[in-house]
């Protein structure tokens, strides 16, 4: 306003004239001339969410690109028996207190004494065997029990118990395991043994009455019995009579388990057994590992970490979400090419033609997306995944309805434009139906394409995981999966493990999000009636 | 109007037609085997059944058939693995209470929250409370149904113990109207309505600000409502006109519930009998819950077209 306060008394010689002399009116803009695509892009960049949701996208891809790379040694490629399941481990994260894969897991007695007693085993000296206490005391690298959280007593029956709240390292708690190998197999692990100086073979357990795995018939922690227990799993010592008798304490750190080796006449320890046909030279060694060394052997040394942890298969997470994120993507990148075709087609020859052509099409695309997707995919599911495999099919049934919302939104575009001057101009200086079409009003209607498409693809990622989810579409296996079926997998045991459905869960959840707010982004920077508009 | 209403009507059921039509060929080409978990002497007679019933017979046949059976006796085949020689149609209706007592509960108690929420942030609009309503907006909407389920489930469930797990069966609880059975049922009420809420809240939001703005909203303040009156009276009652259509639609919508927090929550409705029919190759079961959700679907569409010229005079159906 101050500026303008002496504009009334001016005096009239301060005036001049502009350019008298010369002609402005054909003189060519300083600015360069921005286009609707250009203006569209300026009002796009404007947008944060959506470039931010971009950028996300662009991570999300590129995850799902590097991850495989960023494995040489193929770790957590293959289904791993005894890491299913197994809680995120980041050995350098671990130095600070995050991703330790530590697990909170509550124990009897008998159970405590087993999750320490493989600590205990997975020392070196077999002869000397410290008392629980005096092994959580010093507890070294490979004892699962990382803390004592708290211990209750819980009343069964009559008797009181005390249960254990116990951290336990997931990895090292699946302890030892029996391992068949070919006799070079073994000389190269006595090798290793030898270079690494980490204890991979231990002494294998005697098979007798006190074996409580060979009397329960537990393959699964077979090896991880290696003290003298009855039936029941108690700790029993053989007394002076040569009777087995129950271990009594007052304290379980008090308590000492007391080895059930198997050990050959002269009493050295056996490391291998036979198993298998063949004679003394061919047949193959049965050997006791601790599976965690095991691990490295196999693994080139390395300690097992998975920054997600790893799946019910025992995969890695992070190499099982990246082939699940792909598969979105392709979904994505092919639903978009679809409504971008045939969506962009149908549309436009609806919408120019109108008339007969407009009713007959119409109508097929209104039968069409009557049909329910669900029922279409299982359909196609049924008919051709045998055949053709999951995805195509998958995809068959999205080529078929996805294109339908695109279509609509292009068919009132050309409606819109169909009768503007400019395409009355064209015809009549002679152009061509298609020529109209493609050449006139389909650039109007890119934007409308674009927007539609990329706003399709949030519904198909839904839909794959949905589906996948509910097992209409089966696309687990070895080298395929989706996040939908990783979510499935986890349904079982999410309480237990949460981040079998946390990380899936995180991922779908976030490519939805920003694809939504790209999509968002995008539609309003190709609304020319927003132009200028700020909020 | 009337004569609209025909028209869309017969056009929806030309498309049903076609539907129908193509489904029954489909499925049918595909090969039928007896249940398992039957000796041969029962297969026999199930495969001596299906021959009496004429599944052998040429497909065109057997489409004919097919249609005459529905048309004089309302005979939608039979199942033959979900619950043996129980007429579709009976499994069907069976099914369908659950699914819309769940569904209908939770747009009891999404609808106003959403439209609460929508009116909110368009008085508040550009305000911090508009941009709250604008987060959790695009959080519900895009983030998947199953995952606020699982969060529901965790957090409902697993942490604070308040609600079971899934919800109860019919003998624990009761009776479909307990209040045991609606109690059990919260969680799964919770998941469907967060779609829901976060839709109309945006929907809302659009239209009333756009209301808001307009002429006789400054004519209304002229003549002296205040704020609160003008808005009520005058822009909520246009801003309703697109979106009641939405609603009404979603209220036809519930019959087709929502087939995987059905599954989560163990919901035993018409989207769980759609699954088991697909996983156990229930053919019959399947071609009738198709029928089923086709027809909710085309007419959920066209009672939002209608109800669009019965909401809004202003409006005329039809009209090119």
């Amino acid at each position: 306003m101050d500026k303008s306060t002496n504009i009334v008394s001016i005096p009239k010689e301060k005036f001049e004239f502009v350019a008298r002399g010369e002609r402005i009116k054909d003189q060519k803009f300083e600015d360069k001339p921005i286009g609707y695509f250009h203006d569209a892009w300026n009002r796009f960049c404007k947008n944060k969410a959506s470039i931010v949701a971009a950028i996300i996208i662009l991570c999300i891809v590129l995850f799902a690109i590097i991850v495989p790379f960023f494995n040489p040694a193929n770790i957590g490629t293959v289904a791993n028996t005894r890491y299913q399941n197994k809680v995120p481990r980041n050995l350098t994260l671990s130095k600070i207190g995050i991703l330790t894969g530590d697990l909170e897991i509550q124990y009897n007695e008998k159970g405590f004494a087993n999750i320490v007693g493989i600590g205990i085993a997975a020392g070196t000296d077999f002869e000397n065997i410290p008392s629980i206490g005096e092994a959580l005391a010093n507890a070294g690298e490979l004892q699962p029990v990382t803390k004592i959280k708290s211990i209750e007593k819980v009343m069964q029956g009559r008797n009181e118990k005390l249960m254990y709240n116990a951290m336990v390292d997931d990895y090292l708690q699946v302890g030892f395991s029996y391992e068949d190998v070919e006799q070079e197999e073994y000389q190269r692990m006595l090798a290793w043994q030898e270079e690494t100086g980490i204890q991979l073979l231990y002494p294998m357990i005697a098979k007798n009455e006190y074996n409580f795995a060979e009397s329960s018939g537990d393959t699964n922690t077979a090896a991880n019995w290696w003290y003298k227990t009855n039936s029941r799993g108690e700790p029993v010592r053989i007394n002076s009579q040569g009777n087995a008798v129950i271990i009594k304490y007052d304290d379980i750190n008090d308590l000492v388990l007391e080895d059930n080796y198997q050990r050959d006449a002269d009493g050295n320890l056996v490391y291998f057994n036979y198993v298998g046909g063949g004679t003394q030279e061919t047949a193959m060694y049965r050997v006791r590992t601790l599976y965690y060394n095991y691990y490295r052997y196999t693994h080139e040394g390395r300690e097992p970490e998975f920054f997600f942890g790893t799946d019910t298969s025992g995969y890695d997470m992070a190499y099982r979400l990246a082939i699940g994120i792909r598969l979105s993507l392709l979904l994505a990148v092919c639903i978009f090419a679809i409504n971008f075709i045939i969506g962009a087609m149908y549309g436009a020859v609806e919408g120019y033609y109108g008339g007969n052509v407009d009713l007959v099409l119409e109508f097929i695309s209104y039968v069409l997306s009557g049909v329910p997707f669900i029922v279409v995919a299982t359909l196609f599911q049924i008919h051709l995944a045998a055949k053709a495999g999951a995805i195509p099919s998958l995809l068959f049934a999205f080529v078929l309805t996805g294109w339908i919302g695109t279509a609509s939104l292009v068919r009132t575009q050309f409606y819109r434009f169909k009768n503007q001057e400019y395409v009355m101009a064209a015809r009549t200086l002679g152009a061509r139906d298609r020529r109209v079409i493609w050449k006139h009003i389909f650039p109007n209607t890119l934007g409308t394409i674009i927007t539609a498409s990329v706003l399709a693809i949030p519904s198909v990622i839904f839909s794959e995981s949905m589906l996948s989810y509910l097992g209409i579409v089966s696309l687990g296996s070895p080298t395929q999966t989706s996040v939908g079926t990783l979510l499935s997998n986890a349904e079982k045991l999410w309480t237990t493990y949460p981040h079998l459905m946390l990380f899936p869960a995180a991922v779908i959840s976030l490519l939805m999000i920003c694809f939504n707010l790209f999509g968002n982004g995008l539609r309003d920077a190709f609304n020319p009636s927003l132009r200028g508009v700020e909020e | 109007m009337i004569k609209y209403i025909f028209k869309r009507l017969l056009l929806m059921l030309i498309a049903l037609f076609c539907i129908t039509t193509i489904c029954f060929l489909l499925i049918r080409v595909l090969p039928m085997s007896p249940p398992e978990g039957t000796n041969t002497a029962q297969k026999d007679i199930i495969e001596q059944i299906w021959d009496a019933r004429g599944y052998n017979d040429p497909l065109l046949v057997q489409y004919f058939n097919y249609l005459k059976g529905i048309f004089t006796e309302w005979d939608f085949g039979t199942s033959w693995k979900i619950d043996t020689t129980t007429p579709a149609w009976d499994l069907l209706v069976g099914r369908l209470l659950p699914t819309v007592l769940v569904n209908l509960y939770s747009l009891l108690f999404a609808i106003p929250i959403g439209i609460c929420a929508g009116i909110y942030a368009a008085i508040k609009k550009n305000k911090w409370q508009d941009h709250a309503v604008s987060v959790m907006v695009i959080l519900f909407v895009s983030v998947p149904s199953y995952v606020y389920a699982f969060l529901v489930q965790y957090l409902l469930y697993f942490k604070l113990d308040l609600f079971p797990p899934t919800i109860l069966s019919l003998n624990d609880s009761g009776g479909w109207f307990t209040w045991k059975m609606f109690h059990s049922m919260i969680p799964a009420i919770l998941s469907l309505s967060f779609g829901t809420i976060a839709g109309l809240a945006r929907s809302t939001r659009a239209e009333l600000t756009e209301t808001l703005t307009m002429d006789y909203m400054l004519l209304a303040r002229t003549k002296g409502l205040t704020r609160a009156q003008a808005t009520t009276r005058h822009a909520l009652k246009n801003a309703m006109v697109p979106i009641l259509p939405g609603i009404i639609g979603s209220f036809i919508g519930i019959l087709g519930g929502s087939m995987i927090i059905e599954q989560i929550f163990s919901i035993p409705g018409v989207g769980q009998l759609y699954i088991k029919s697909v996983t156990l190759r229930d053919y019959d079961v399947f071609m009738m819950d198709s029928i089923f959700y086709t027809f909710v679907s085309l007419l959920a569409g066209i009672i939002v077209d209608i109800s669009y010229g019965f909401i809004d005079p202003r409006i005329r159906m039809g009209e090119r």
